[in-house]
């Protein structure tokens, strides 16, 4: 790791430290989670006594437009907005929707926070249920996350003991109390209705909006829903003015987000840095760079609903407008940092399959068109493909963007048309020259031997699994033993001929 | 119920813990028990804290904690030590390792360093 003095003995003396600022992460790592008085001691729960005892809810609101706050589980919606929206429903009953089922493959800041800090996202979400008149709160988390669901229960459990959450809160009259609710991993469950739809107990379907959830969400009644990352941002915008979190981002995106930065990168973990740092940054200084000598190719953003930034937007500022600009998105907060042996169709392929799985199946365009896309992407990586193949994903992208009905179906085209976009070459390469740059697709390379560098030890030879490897005749000078030779029409393309040659003897081609 | 004395009350006394002021002296040892730290192996890493603490009979100065994710995964299991104004971050821990810190940070307050994050190649 990056040291400042001789040795870094602390975390906060590494580079990978020292350029981040830890707001949502505040507590993750300093605090016992499952001892409410040491959260208590971070001034925990101080902000919630603010809002019930100086606070009208309009000024709660107002505080979190001020602030600039917007959602942090992809969309971006101004967070103060939504809770506006929600208040200005009249109903006997509205609720307070925590989104815990962080369904991106590959992030994970959520249930670190959950792990870590799970009382501040009870706290604010108490402060919401002021704001918006609502007294029931949901958090909607994966049973795939067992010790975060064990955490939250003990925090809710020792908030209730210190009357911090059930009736009469603080003295001041006002009632709140969360539910947990354990979903079962659907990727569309983090979609907002069918979010909803599950906790009612039926299936995770998303419902068409409008209506939007502030207006009929859980139950029919009006309700917000905002995700962990988001929560854990208000009680610190409540105790240190909006000012103090506006102070932090680019103009539009205000304060910081978290990624969790994993791949093809030296120091993979989680991240918070201030909205608009250019992808440069979290990539050579707080990740250390691409491992291996290799170079960097790609990052994906946003996961199976986001796209890629190639090597020439290295410089690209993280945030919502200039990432939305290169046909990526935030999304959760995923980021994966791609080398060059990587193949960019392969990845597209990756994540459509994935959108394909969970597509939960309600509307046309996005459970079949989904699946169209992805044969065409198979085909193109069998070797099989034609140049009109590239067109009719983009014709089937566009009209899977504007058709489907919820937001999984609406993005699921985007790793396809963010990789036909920066990297049509390599679809090209594919399909024009039956060839894998990043010799990925099984398809397209053959491993080869190369009989003056084989010594003959058949290391490769007894590890094949089906048996494609055998001797041949030829004994190269200066060698002792005969070469071997690979079976091409047997072969697998495992790889663990080239994995247990010593003496660089196989290749791709 | 608490009252909002009795919650200030609770609030001044663990901030004084956890920010060690006005305890010299006084040590705070935290390890990682996230998802990640456990799946590493932090249970008996943070075992070992809480039992070589006890056998040296020093509870009442060096507090065993656990803890979120810091955010480093390859480096789990991540053990800190508080003292002070001075954090060391422990990594790659394991219980034979939690001993020696025991021994030579904790009782004998100097910092193994070769175990610390900047001495560790990943």
């Amino acid at each position: 790791m990056m040291q400042n003095k001789e040795i870094a003995t602390a975390l906060t003396d590494t580079e990978f430290y020292q350029i981040q600022k830890r707001v949502a992460l505040k507590n993750c790592g300093v605090i016992d989670p499952e001892n409410i008085d040491e959260y208590l001691a971070m001034d925990g729960y101080m902000a919630l006594h603010k809002v019930l005892t100086e606070m009208t809810p309009d000024d709660v609101i107002q505080v979190m437009i001020d602030s600039g706050l917007r959602g942090r589980g992809g969309a971006g919606f101004p967070t103060g907005l939504k809770w506006k929206f929600a208040k200005g429903y009249e109903a006997p009953q509205k609720y307070v929707c925590c989104n815990a089922d962080e369904g991106d493959p590959g992030a994970f800041m959520d249930r670190s926070v959950l792990e870590g800090d799970p009382h501040v996202v009870l706290e604010a979400m108490a402060i919401a249920g002021y704001a918006i008149g609502s007294s029931q709160g949901y958090i909607y988390v994966r049973a795939e996350y067992p010790i975060a669901v064990k955490r939250l229960q003990i925090a809710l459990q020792q908030a209730r003991e210190y009357g911090l959450f059930g009736e009469n809160i603080y003295g001041t009259g006002f009632n709140f109390d969360i539910d947990i609710r354990l979903g079962a991993g659907a990727f569309v469950c983090g979609e907002e209705t069918a979010l909803m739809t599950s906790i009612e107990g039926n299936r995770g379907e998303p419902r068409p909006r409008p209506p939007f959830p502030a207006e009929k969400g859980l139950f029919q009644s009006p309700s917000i829903l905002n995700n962990v990352e988001t929560w854990a941002n208000i009680p610190q915008i409540i105790l240190n003015g909006p000012e103090w979190f506006a102070s932090t981002g680019t103009e539009k995106s205000k304060g910081t987000k978290v990624f969790a930065l994993g791949g093809k990168i030296r120091h993979t973990g989680l991240v918070e840095i201030p909205m608009g740092t250019p992808l440069r940054t979290v990539i050579e200084d707080i990740g250390g760079g691409i491992p291996n000598g290799k170079k960097f190719k790609a990052a994906q953003t946003g996961g199976p609903s986001g796209g890629c930034i190639p090597a020439s937007h290295i410089d690209v500022q993280m945030d919502y407008e200039h990432l939305a600009e290169i046909g990526s998105i935030m999304g959760s907060g995923g980021l994966i940092v791609m080398d060059e042996d990587n193949c960019m169709v392969d990845i597209a392929k990756f994540f459509l399959k994935f959108t394909v799985d969970e597509s939960c199946g309600k509307c046309t365009p996005c459970r079949i068109g989904t699946k169209r896309m992805l044969e065409i992407l198979e085909k193109i990586t069998a070797g099989n493909g034609t140049l009109e193949d590239i067109d009719r994903l983009e014709e089937l992208a566009a009209y899977i963007k504007q058709n489907a009905l919820c937001g999984l179906g609406q993005t699921a085209p985007n790793p396809v048309l963010s990789t036909v976009r920066f990297f049509r070459e390599e679809y090209e390469s594919h399909i024009v020259d039956r060839h894998c740059p990043a010799q990925v697709c099984k398809e397209l390379f053959r491993y080869v031997v190369d009989p003056d560098k084989c010594i003959g030890c058949t290391q490769c030879l007894r590890n094949c699994p089906p048996f494609a490897i055998s001797k041949t005749d030829y004994i190269a000078e200066g060698h002792k033993l005969p070469s071997v030779t690979i079976d091409q029409e047997k072969c697998i393309k495992c790889g663990a001929c080239i994995e247990k040659c010593k003496f660089d003897a196989i290749s791709k081609q | 119920m608490k009252s909002m004395q009795e919650l200030s009350a609770i609030r001044e006394k663990m901030k004084a813990e956890i920010t060690l002021e006005g305890k010299t002296g006084c040590k705070r040892v935290v390890v990682g028990m996230a998802t990640c730290g456990i799946a590493a192996g932090a249970t008996p890493v943070l075992n070992a804290f809480v039992e070589g603490v006890k056998a040296a009979g020093l509870e009442d100065m060096i507090s065993v904690k656990q803890t979120g994710c810091v955010g480093i995964c390859q480096y789990e299991p991540v053990a800190e030590v508080y003292d002070g104004t001075t954090r060391t971050t422990y990594v790659k821990m394991d219980a034979e390792k939690a001993k020696r810190v025991v021994e030579e940070h904790l009782k004998g307050g100097n910092i193994v360093t070769e175990y610390t994050i900047g001495a560790t190649e990943v």
